[in-house]
Parts: C-alpha cells; sequence; structure tokens
C-alpha cells in the first residue's frame, strides 16, 4: 500500500492510497495554499503616508493577513485577506480605506 | 511581565491564514490572540471541539494550525485533551519526550455550555494542566444560528423566532464562568475582544503557564448570527463592557478579581441596538423587555461586584 | 516455565495489562467489567506499575481519553461493557477513522432496555461495522492470551485499527478457572514498545487529527479502512503463530472442534463453545458425527475460510447470543449465510438465540440443537430458519 508522505500532493482527485492512514496531516500551517483572497468583494488598502506603525489593526484580523515583521506591519496578505473590513475601522489614523472589488 | 503591545504583536504566527472562517469571524481574533500568549520555545498542542473553528480550520489536507492539533467530536474536547495531556506526563516520565508541551482546547459555546459540558466539568476537576478556551458566540452558528444555553434573553435565533407569539429565547444565558470557577481550579477568566487584546492575552498566558486546570470563557461575536456589519465588531465588545453585560474579571485560586468597572455604566441599549437579533426590543410595545433586561443585567452586575469584593 | 495460576477472566486481562505496562489507562466503571481498572488501580498504588490511569466521569469520556493519549503517542487501553459501549458509539467510529490503535478490554453484558447486568453479545455485536477488529475468548486463558497479542494486531503499521478483545461477562469474568502465564519479561518482549511513526508530540513533526472532510475524501477514507482490515487477517496469523512459538498455544481465526468428519456442527463465539464442547463429546461416544466451529475473529469476518471448513456439513446450526432485530436472523447468522451462498453451500443452516440477557445455555439444549439438524437432515421435522433456546412459550 503506497502512502503519499507529500501532503501538498494531495487533493480532490487522489486515489484511495493517496490519502494519508486516518486522514492524518503531517506538519502545520497548510491551509496558507488555499486562496482565501478570492473571497473579498472589498480590499483594504493602506496609504503608508498615515500609517503610524501603531500595529491596532494587526491583532483584529480574523485571518492572520497583517503580517508583522521586526515590530513593524506589512503590506495586506491578499491572498488571505477576506475583506472584512474591521482594521479600516480600529485605524485612527484614516490610514486604511476600503476599495470595491478585489 | 509587562505588556509589551509591539513586542507581542512580534511573535510568530500561530493561526495560519487560509482558514475558511467567514470575514470578520470573532472566533479567530480571539484564538490568535490566545496562541500568541506561548512562548515561542514552547510546543503545543491544540484541541478542539467540533464547530465552525473546526471544520473551517482542519478541512482535509489544509491545517492553519501551526501546532498539533487533535479533534475528535462536538462533546468531547475536555476528555480528548486530558489524553493528550496524560499522555504527556506518561512519555516524560518514561524519558521519551524531553520537549515542553502546553495545552489548549477550544470549543464554541455549544460544544462547551451544552453537549461538551460534562466533558469539560471532569478535565476541569481532574485538574488536567490544560486551558479550555470558549469562544462564546452565543449560539449554535455552525448549523445555522440556534439558541444555546449561553444565548441571551430575546435574542432572535433559528429556534427562538421572533414573532407574533414570541419575542425570541424566553430564558436567561447560563453563567457558565462560575460554573466552572466552582470547580476550584486554579485559574478562571472572562474575557473578550478589546483595543490591544490586553486583557485577553494576559488572561490567556496567566492560563496556559498556570500549572493544572484553567478556563478562559471569550465573547467573540458572529456577524451572521448577530446580525452586525462586520467591521463592527470591536465596538460591539467595547459595548459588552461598558454596559456590564460581558464583566472582565478573574477567578484566580478561588479569590474573585473584577479587572474592570466603567466610569459610568453604559444603559443596555446601548449593547443590545448594535445587533439584528435583538432589532424587535426596538419596537415600542417591547419598552418593559428592555426595562426587565436592564434589570437582569443590573442584578448580575451587583453579584458580582458582591463576589469580587469578598 | 509458565507460570499455573487460578484467576477470573477479568483477573487475567488485569494481570495481561500489568505485565505491559501501558502509557495510559482512562477508565469508568460498569459491571462486570469494573473489576479491570480497580486492579490496575491497585497494580499503580502499589507501585507494581506505572501506568498512568485517568479516572474519567463517563465511558464516553474514557474512550475519547484513549484516542487523544494514542493520537498524543501513548499506548492506550480502556475496558468497559454494555451501555458504557454503547456511550462510547460515536467515537468508535472516529477511532477507527483516525486509526487509532487503541485496545478495548470487553467484557460482553446485554445492553439495557430492560436492564440486565448478565452476559449476551448485544453490546459488541451491535459494534460490529464501527471499523474495530474483534476478538473473542472462550475462557480465561483465551482472554488473557488473546490480550497480549492485542497490542501487536492494533499497531501493526499495516493495520492501526482500534481492537476490543471481549469475554463473556461474569461467566468468563468473574468465574475462577485454572490458566497458564507467561513470564513478564517475555510478555514484555513479546508486546514491545509503541513506536508509532506519527504522533501529536512528535517534536520534530507537527500532525494535525480529525479533519473535516467531505465527499470528496470521505469515500477513500472508508476504502483504506476496509483495507487496513484486510491486513489484520494476515497479522492476526502471523501475530499467533509468534504467540504459539512463546506460548505453546495455538490461535486462528477460529477453532475447529471435532469438526473434520462432522456432519451436523454448531458455530458459535464465547464462553458457550465450552458448554457445546461437552455436547459434542457426548453426542460422539453414541456414535453422532457432532463438530464444533467456535469463532474467535468477528471483525475482521473470516467468512471465506470459514464457510470452507463446514462446506461438508449436512446441517449447520448458527448460535447468536444477540438479536438484531431485523426479523431475519442474528449477527452471525446473516454473515456467515451470506459467506456459505458465496461459496455455493447449500447445507441445512438454522439460526439460534440463545443466552440472551444471560439466559442460561446448558449441555442438554446444545445436544438438542444436534438433535434438531439430525432430525431435518432425515427428513423428520421441518426446518425453521430462526428458533429460540429456553425461551419460555
Amino acid at each position: 500500500m503506497s502512502q503519499a508522505t507529500d501532503i501538498t500532493k494531495i487533493n480532490e482527485q487522489s486515489p484511495y492510497y493517496d490519502i494519508t492512514p486516518g486522514n492524518q496531516i503531517y506538519g502545520g500551517g497548510g491551509s496558507r495554499r488555499f486562496n482565501t483572497g478570492e473571497w473579498r468583494t472589498q480590499t483594504p488598502v493602506i496609504d503608508w503616508d498615515k500609517c503610524t506603525q501603531c500595529l491596532l489593526c494587526t491583532p483584529v484580523c480574523p485571518d492572520s493577513s497583517i503580517p508583522v515583521s521586526n515590530g513593524r506591519r506589512e503590506d495586506f496578505d491578499y491572498d488571505h485577506c477576506k475583506g472584512c473590513g474591521i482594521c479600516e475601522k480600529v485605524c485612527s489614523f484614516g490610514a486604511i480605506t476600503m476599495k470595491e472589488g478585489m | 511581565m509587562a505588556f509589551n503591545f509591539k513586542e507581542v504583536m512580534n511573535k510568530p504566527e500561530r493561526l495560519a491564514p487560509g482558514h475558511r472562517m467567514c470575514a470578520g469571524c470573532g472566533a479567530t481574533i480571539a484564538v490568535r490572540t490566545v496562541l500568541r500568549a506561548l512562548k515561542p520555545e514552547d510546543k503545543a498542542v491544540i484541541g478542539n471541539a467540533t464547530g465552525c473553528l473546526e471544520v473551517s480550520s482542519f478541512m482535509y489536507p489544509y491545517t492553519a494550525w501551526e501546532d498539533s492539533y487533535i479533534h475528535n467530536t462536538f462533546e468531547n474536547a475536555g476528555a480528548t485533551l486530558s489524553g493528550v495531556e496524560t499522555a504527556y506526563h506518561a512519555l516524560k516520565k518514561r524519558g521519551r519526550l524531553s520537549e515542553n508541551y502546553k495545552f489548549i482546547t477550544f470549543g464554541g459555546d455549544g460544544g462547551t455550555y451544552d453537549i461538551g459540558l460534562q466533558s469539560l466539568s471532569g478535565a476541569m476537576e481532574r485538574n488536567h494542566d490544560l486551558v479550555y478556551v470558549c469562544y462564546d458566540n452565543e449560539a449554535y452558528m455552525n448549523t445555522g444560528i440556534q439558541r444555546s444555553s449561553a444565548t441571551p434573553m430575546y435574542a432572535d435565533t433559528t429556534t427562538t423566532p421572533v414573532g407574533s407569539h414570541s419575542n425570541g429565547k424566553m430564558q436567561n444565558r447560563k453563567d457558565l464562568a462560575a460554573i466552572i470557577a466552582n470547580h476550584n481550579i486554579p485559574y478562571v477568566a472572562q474575557s473578550t475582544l478589546i483595543g490591544t487584546m490586553k486583557d485577553l492575552y494576559e488572561k490567556s498566558e496567566k492560563a496556559i503557564y498556570t500549572p493544572g486546570a484553567a478556563f478562559l470563557n471569550v465573547m467573540a461575536p458572529c456577524p451572521r448570527g448577530w446580525r452586525y456589519d462586520t467591521p463592527d465588531i470591536m465596538n460591539i465588545c467595547k459595548l459588552a463592557v461598558e454596559t456590564c453585560y460581558w464583566p472582565l474579571f478573574e477567578v484566580v485560586e478561588g479569590k474573585w478579581i473584577l479587572n474592570y468597572e466603567p466610569k459610568k455604566k453604559l444603559p443596555i441599549e446601548d449593547f443590545l441596538k448594535t445587533q439584528g437579533r435583538f432589532k424587535h426590543l426596538f419596537k415600542p410595545e417591547n419598552e418593559q423587555l428592555l426595562v426587565q433586561y436592564q434589570e437582569e443585567v443590573d442584578r448580575r452586575w451587583e453579584e458580582l461586584l458582591f463576589k469580587c469584593s469578598r | 516455565m509458565s507460570i499455573r495460576e487460578r484467576m477470573s477472566g477479568n483477573e487475567a486481562v488485569a494481570h495481561a495489562i500489568k505485565q505491559i505496562n501501558p502509557d495510559v489507562m482512562p477508565a469508568f466503571p460498569i459491571t462486570p467489567s469494573t473489576e479491570i481498572p480497580q486492579m490496575v488501580s491497585s497494580f499503580i498504588a502499589n507501585g507494581e506499575i506505572d501506568t498512568e490511569f485517568i479516572p474519567v466521569e463517563s465511558e464516553h469520556s474514557s474512550m475519547s481519553a484513549t484516542m487523544g493519549a494514542n493520537a498524543a503517542g501513548a499506548r492506550a487501553l480502556t475496558a468497559t461493557s454494555s451501555c458504557g459501549l454503547a456511550y462510547m458509539w460515536e467515537l468508535l467510529y472516529v477511532a477507527a477513522s483516525d486509526r487509532l490503535p487503541v485496545v478495548l478490554a470487553l467484557v460482553n453484558r446485554a445492553l439495557t432496555g430492560p436492564i440486565n447486568i448478565n452476559c449476551d453479545h448485544s453490546d459488541s455485536m451491535g459494534a460490529r461495522d464501527a471499523g474495530w477488529i474483534q476478538i473473542y475468548a472462550e475462557n480465561n486463558q483465551e482472554a488473557y492470551d488473546n490480550f497480549i497479542q492485542a497490542f501487536r494486531i492494533a499497531e501493526h503499521p499495516d493495520v492501526r485499527l482500534p481492537l476490543m478483545a471481549c469475554q463473556d461477562g461474569f461467566i468468563t469474568s468473574h468465574a475462577v478457572e485454572n490458566i497458564e502465564l507467561i513470564e513478564d519479561d517475555k510478555v514484555k518482549e513479546f508486546v514491545g514498545e509503541y513506536k508509532p511513526e506519527n504522533y501529536l508530540l512528535n517534536p520534530d513533526m507537527p500532525m494535525a487529527v480529525g479533519p473535516y472532510a467531505n465527499s470528496p475524501f470521505y469515500m477513500e477514507t472508508k476504502m483504506n479502512q476496509r483495507l487496513a482490515m484486510e491486513n489484520a487477517k494476515k497479522v492476526i496469523l502471523e501475530v499467533a503463530e509468534e504467540f504459539e512459538k512463546m506460548s505453546g498455544r495455538k490461535y486462528g481465526f477460529f477453532e475447529e472442534y471435532k469438526l473434520d468428519d462432522a456432519d451436523y456442527a454448531i458455530v458459535i463465539i464465547g464462553s458457550a463453545a465450552g458448554t457445546t464442547k461437552d455436547a459434542v463429546d457426548e453426542l460422539r461416544e453414541q456414535g453422532i458425527k457432532a463438530g464444533l466451529l467456535k469463532i474467535r475473529v468477528f471483525r475482521p469476518f473470516p467468512g471465506e475460510a470459514i464457510a470452507n471448513a463446514l462446506k461438508n456439513v449436512k446441517a449447520i446450526a448458527i448460535m447468536d447470543r444477540a438479536e438484531s432485530f431485523s426479523a431475519c436472523g442474528g449477527p452471525i447468522g446473516s454473515e456467515l449465510k451470506a459467506a456459505l451462498f458465496d461459496l455455493r453451500i447449500t447445507s441445512t443452516v438454522v439460526n439460534y438465540f440463545y443466552g440472551i440477557g444471560g439466559r442460561d445455555y446448558t449441555v442438554a439444549e446444545a445436544k438438542a440443537v444436534y438433535q434438531d439438524l439430525i432430525n431435518y437432515v432425515s427428513g423428520t421435522a421441518d426446518v425453521e430458519n430462526f428458533k429460540y433456546i429456553g425461551l419460555r412459550k
């Protein structure tokens, strides 16, 4: 019985012998390969001139889509941001604007 | 350790994006904060009761969890993680494991207040060194907004629909934090999503690093079930606290501690009017229901103040 | 040298657990399996073993915690009976689907409705389609021997399925009989250490267990479970062979007792096989070619092998100690008839229900079953498809 060890190759066309035993998945964070950014109907855009790097937008993102590096926020992870708009609302500096569409 | 927001936000993300929770979901905001309270060098096993979080965060073959993760069924997250935690002690004792692990399990109010209450109670009473986090969105959201014992009075849900003969749920919500506190475990706290998440972060840190069982009850609004626009979540949580609908407190070794007392307690209407599930309460003929609502909030707040003053 | 002792079935299983010294045992008391966790607790309290015992608040949690511990990388087991097993029902399917090789010491007892603490097989037979390996014991010796083999079978990399080691409530669990125990060091060596390839507490590789896996993956997952069950057949025989080398006691899927030249055969599971063997002996003395086939392994079901062993028999009585309420036969009756059909064996077959809720089953009744078969074959009585033994009329 052959068992796939590379979980990134498992998909809805995989034959039964490539499905991991017990549907167990080895290694964390594999959902990054799934693009939820396609769900957006509105898109947050940041104005770096207005952003003070206060970071208040970062913990409120339900989709871990405001990455922080060296104490500074980076641009949105548009592959995963679902466009909920919480970040825009918590920004006290008007640095985030929701734009219609993707 | 003083709370340093920038340092906290610099810690690695342990819930990966790409999960299928709804846009604006309160549960994953809570989960991110709880997981951030882990020391980066500590490993963890995460448990999860069936619910939105589970079916959206581990859809085969995609897991959003960076740590080891186990979902068993709806009603047994407490017992399942009891087994994992006990296995950890067994493997350590027998020299088969040297790394440090922490154990955190998440359940919605359905899996925690209701179907999983026995399993949770057992895990707490046996004082396993684990944290059970209830993300309380006040109804069975995964199956489509049915009432739970955490659903507040008069909420419009699909099994307590508002109609010509109904004003929504007719019963009070269960006070789960008090029930768990009465298990006399080392740490119980209630929190929600506020500002920098300092409150939830610090409580998570205490819960994770206090030896023995710990329980966190975290109000995590659901935009679909509560019927509000997704960006409003932080305002709703703030109003829940400022109206004393959802007080922030801890029970440390049996001692009740109030973490925040509003300078001026806001009327409950301020919280209720933000959500479509309470819309019917603002019809002129339902004025008395609001009065009654306020009385119940006041009664419970006074009771909490009494507990915390002892 | 093996050790001669006198023990009840529960003591025998508890002794096997002591020798195995598993990592974790959660359990909740229920008659007649309660003694097993009690004895294990005493072994721990007296420092004889260092298993972590979890005194859970229900059987639902004992199975849940056993699964959690096993997924975490520990060798884990629990014990239960009857309603305890019923309360675990949902989890039985999950344990099998998650491919968690946990072991359950099941002491068979009637399911409630009405409450009845005595033996029948309605508990485990009801769980027959949950994806667990099921091995049944006739007596204390077999209960002990099966338990020693259990982890080897369940944990085999080609199998990785949960296993139920069953013995009859009270009849086996509480009756004290002579038993031959194997030395501690031999058992330890035979069972070995549990070394799963992947587990939650593997610091080098996190693992996620228990996903949402809808229709694109579900059927393939079930196919893999079925293949594991197929593999279990081979592994059960391999482990039995190795066990025989150690103990001198031989095991297979089933035991044939004077079946070689038999014209009339009873097929049965569990302790009632002993009673039936006495009937066979008495009938053989009278020159009647009676025989017995005692099923040891019911899951995976060795249908073809059983049917082959019965192919020259003129009439077969299939004995069920559980109703299935299909109004068309009991669990063993239905499955074995299907297996006989596949081999185009058209002997007379009657499905009997006996011992339900602890109803006595005597040598005289066993002999009466053989007499029925003789009458059917000789044409002196009309064949009945289903019959009850000991039912008041």
